[in-house]
């Protein structure tokens, strides 16, 4: 409380002007009970991963027939995981996971968003969870703030954006942190006390410089990550470091999914990105691991058939890849909607069987209890929940 | 506080007032100033970024099969390794230097609105070129100019996969069926959701495909350079918003450049692209009265740029909506260094490493990695999406250590508040600098207020 005392000290009277209660980290002061033990880790993979070659459905004979080159199935190096699906030769670290029971994934999902196939509004849809009824450049805010807003005992704490850049999952009204890892700030008293007074009437940069101070004195080094999965590494480290204090959600994005052209080194990169990730988070939560959900979802799949350049275009239906010690692993789950002739969506992409909305509803009504209501109608408005898939342990 | 066009001209269109130039007397002198933001006439041409390219990648060929370098390969190595920081500083001198700013300005909107990315480093070169082949020569021209020169540059053609597109009918793909050729259609796609009509407009993904069977022929390799391949062409005529192209009339780069030209004066591209410019440099939600009277400018005029900036010059929102933009880390930086007086020469004639210091790490902390937009969308424009506290903290950071570290000393910062604002700094401001407890201190909060880092 020195910051406010100060502030108080220096503005006199004017503080009353202001709604302490509204401002962020107030409200983590006041309230600081927290919603559970349980943790849900959402990763956004930015660019549309191909699904089909992710987690391979080699069972379906028409996937050799549309695939010549990718998607090579477990005669060519991809890793048995069922009988029907495999994984990805780059994603075997991962693959302990799964006989661990700790990884599984749900094939054929997708968000509402359909047939322009933009990276950019399918990105926007997934993160603002909303349906079609509302035209792209109109939907504001975040499913995961949304889920604060009706959560009991949040404080900012709970829920963390991770990275340099905006997570738009995690925007609106509801408090939340955001910090990169490689970020600092060190100010004198002085400068400290001027820079709030010089913000105090700018909510924007008020809030952001109330943030740098406080997170800045808390956050630990992570130390430093090296090779070409730094950064995703960073990213999980610092998640896992804020999930093991008093956050319980964390949001960052993985780049580097468009693989238009020579799809099997632009897909190796970013599947060695996604898999660091996730081991990253393990080793760094720990024991924590066993409440902790992670979701990694993409804005959409890509084209069922290989295209002239060695890669696939923007699709549908794509994959949703589920890991940690609170999600029932070693599953398959969805439908499999096959990719035979009339089986596709506009006869070019995997037909999704399911909304990828659903499996977040499910994952939050199981860790956090939001009642099914909230999720159809204010998380995910118009999203129809249908039975639980069973995915957490 | 009082102020007039000159200051608000100087914040908004340009990079901030400088204590080295007085600003832009009135709209005529900010117009015409956008001349010299023509290309630069000692940059790097196509035909020497492959030079470059070919003589990296023989001595890499040489050492896979360990045999001895050819001259010339570690050079080019070493210039390609230097390429995009070195790209950085050339901009940000030109840019400080500019008295008025509202060009070079341009050239980073309209380079951001064709977002190029070299991934791979055998085309760094392309990416320096981009900006002097394709942008430059037309932020004074006419927009459908622009377009078929920026989607048809090499780094574009590459960036957006053209280059592997084939015709599924062509001559190509009938002689070697074994190839499985076919089509691309990213940049077709992107050429019609990003570069011209906007994603809300009413094409197709029948218009998607049509377009993209059009561009089959378009290729660039580092030995061929730019070419158009007819062998690669899906034959037949395409009909792309209801227009049929192509089909042997004229053929090839012709029939490319008619669907640009027609799709740049669309009366969609006029409306996506006055508010796209309309919320770059006035407002995040700009009024449909400003946004109207650019796109009726650019559906009379064909799209000639000139003369929509004059709309938007002229604009009393221009005035009426002064702090409602934050400006963008290379804006930023590019800004903080005018109102410390520093000049391009000094900039030129930093060591690399100090470059690196003061801004190429600093726009990456902020949230802008040079060269590295995630995405053929570019850069985010709302407010909210540059201010957080992981990249204020970055802002903050620089106003802090970069301005000692670049100059021997530092501005009085009662001055510098006159110098910078013009008068248009905000009693919060006025009142909090002299009591800094230092120069650099009183300096960083100038740097670091909301007044400086808005536009």
């Amino acid at each position: 409380m020195l910051k406010m005392d100060r502030r108080l000290f220096l503005k006199g009277t004017a503080l009353l002007g202001c709604s302490a209660a509204a401002h962020p980290l107030m409200n983590s002061i006041t309230f600081a009970a927290l919603p559970g033990d349980n943790r849900l880790v959402v990763i956004i993979l930015r660019g549309a991963m191909d699904g089909l070659d992710a987690i391979q459905p080699y069972g379906d004979p028409m996937l050799r027939k549309l695939r010549r080159n990718l998607s090579v199935g477990p005669d060519n190096g991809a890793l048995d995981l069922d009988g029907f699906y495999a994984l990805h030769p780059r994603l075997e670290p991962l693959l302990p996971l799964w006989q661990k029971g700790e990884l599984a994934f749900a094939h054929a999902v997708s968000t509402p968003y359909r047939d322009k196939r933009s990276h950019f509004d399918g990105q926007d849809v997934l993160e603002a969870g909303t349906g079609n009824d509302l035209p792209v450049d109109r939907q504001v805010g975040g499913w995961l703030n949304r889920m604060l807003q009706v959560m009991p005992g949040t404080s900012a704490e709970t829920a963390y954006s991770v990275g340099v850049e905006q997570m738009k999952i995690l925007t609106g009204k509801a408090a939340h942190l955001s910090w990169a890892p490689q970020a600092s700030l060190t100010l004198s008293p002085q400068a400290q006390m001027l820079l709030e007074h010089v913000y105090h009437d700018d909510p924007l940069f008020r809030d952001a410089a109330q943030g740098a101070m406080q997170i800045s004195g808390e956050v630990s080094d992570i130390g430093k990550m090296r090779g070409p999965t730094a950064d995703a590494q960073a990213l999980a480290a610092f998640a896992a470091s804020r999930l093991n204090a008093e956050s319980r959600i964390a949001a960052f994005s993985i780049p580097g999914w468009d693989s238009h052209a020579s799809q099997s080194a632009v897909l190796g990169r970013a599947l060695d990105r996604l898999a660091a990730a996730i081991l990253k988070l393990r080793e760094g939560l720990g024991p924590n691991w066993q409440s902790t959900a992670v979701l990694a979802m993409t804005e959409f799949g890509r084209t069922a058939r290989e295209n002239g350049s060695g890669g696939t275009d923007h699709g549908t239906g794509g994959a949703l890849l589920m890991a940690g010690g609170a999600i029932r692993g070693g599953h398959a789950f969805g439908d499999w909607p096959g990719l035979g002739e009339g089986q596709l969506y506009a006869g070019r992409d995997l037909m999704p069987t399911r909304d990828i909305r659903a499996y977040a509803a499910w994952a939050m009504h199981g860790l956090f209890g939001i009642e099914r209501d909230k999720l159809e109608r204010t998380i995910f408005p118009g999203l129809e929940l249908g039975s639980d898939p069973g995915m957490l342990a | 506080m009082s102020f007039g066009f000159p200051e608000l001209a100087a914040i908004r269109l340009g990079f901030g007032l400088s204590p080295l130039t007085p600003p832009p007397a009135d709209a005529e002198t900010v117009l015409a100033s956008v001349a010299r933001s023509g290309p630069d006439p000692a940059a790097m041409t196509t035909a020497e970024a492959s030079q470059i390219a070919l003589s990296f990648r023989a001595g890499v060929v040489a050492r896979r099969s360990g045999k001895p370098e050819p001259p010339g390969s570690k050079e080019a190595e070493q210039q390609l390794a230097s390429m995009p920081i070195e790209d950085l500083r050339r901009r940000v001198v030109r840019a400080v230097d500019d008295p008025v700013g509202f060009g070079e300005r341009l050239v980073q909107f309209w380079s951001d609105h064709f977002t190029v990315r070299a991934i791979n480093r055998v085309h760094y070169g392309l990416s320096m070129t981009f900006q002097d082949e394709a942008i430059r020569p037309y932020v004074n021209g006419r927009f459908e100019d622009m377009f078929f020169a920026a989607d048809t540059h090499p780094m574009m053609l590459v960036y957006l996969d053209q280059i592997s597109s084939r015709g599924p009918n062509s001559v190509l793909a009938k002689r070697r069926p074994e190839r499985h050729l076919g089509l691309n259609e990213n940049l077709a796609r992107e050429a019609l959701e990003l570069h011209s009509m906007g994603v809300s407009a009413g094409y197709e993904q029948k218009d998607v495909r049509e377009l993209a069977e059009l561009l089959t022929g378009l290729s660039f390799s580092h030995k061929g350079g730019f070419a158009f391949q007819q062998a690669w062409v899906e034959p037949g005529a395409e009909t792309v918003l209801g227009k049929s192209y192509g089909g042997g009339r004229r053929g090839g780069l012709d029939d490319i450049r008619a669907a640009f030209r027609d799709i740049a004066r669309r009366p969609e591209t006029a409306q996506y692209l006055s508010r796209k410019l309309a919320v770059h440099f006035v407002s995040d939600d700009p009024s449909q009265d400003l946004v109207e009277a650019m796109a009726a400018t650019w559906r009379a005029t064909g799209g000639d740029l000139p003369q929509v900036y004059r709309v938007l010059v002229t604009h009393p929102d221009l005035a009426s909506n002064l702090r409602k933009k934050v400006r963008q880390p290379f804006d930023y930086c590019v800004a903080g260094l005018r109102a410390l007086g520093v000049r391009g020469k000094d900039l030129a004639a930093l060591d690399r490493k100090v470059f690196n210091r003061a801004v190429w790490e600093p726009i990456r902390s902020m949230g802008q990695p040079w060269w590295q937009a995630k995405g053929p969308d570019g850069w985010p424009e709302e407010v909210e999406a540059w201010i957080a506290p992981q990249t204020l903290a970055a802002r903050i950071n620089w106003s802090l250590q970069v301005p000692r570290m670049l100059l021997k000393e530092l501005p009085d910062p009662r001055e510098m508040l006159v110098s910078a604002f013009g008068g248009t700094q905000s009693a919060e401001l006025a009142w909090a600098v002299p009591k800094a407890e230092s120069a650099a201190e009183g300096v960083a909060l100038i740097l670091a207020s909301g007044d400086f880092n808005r536009r």
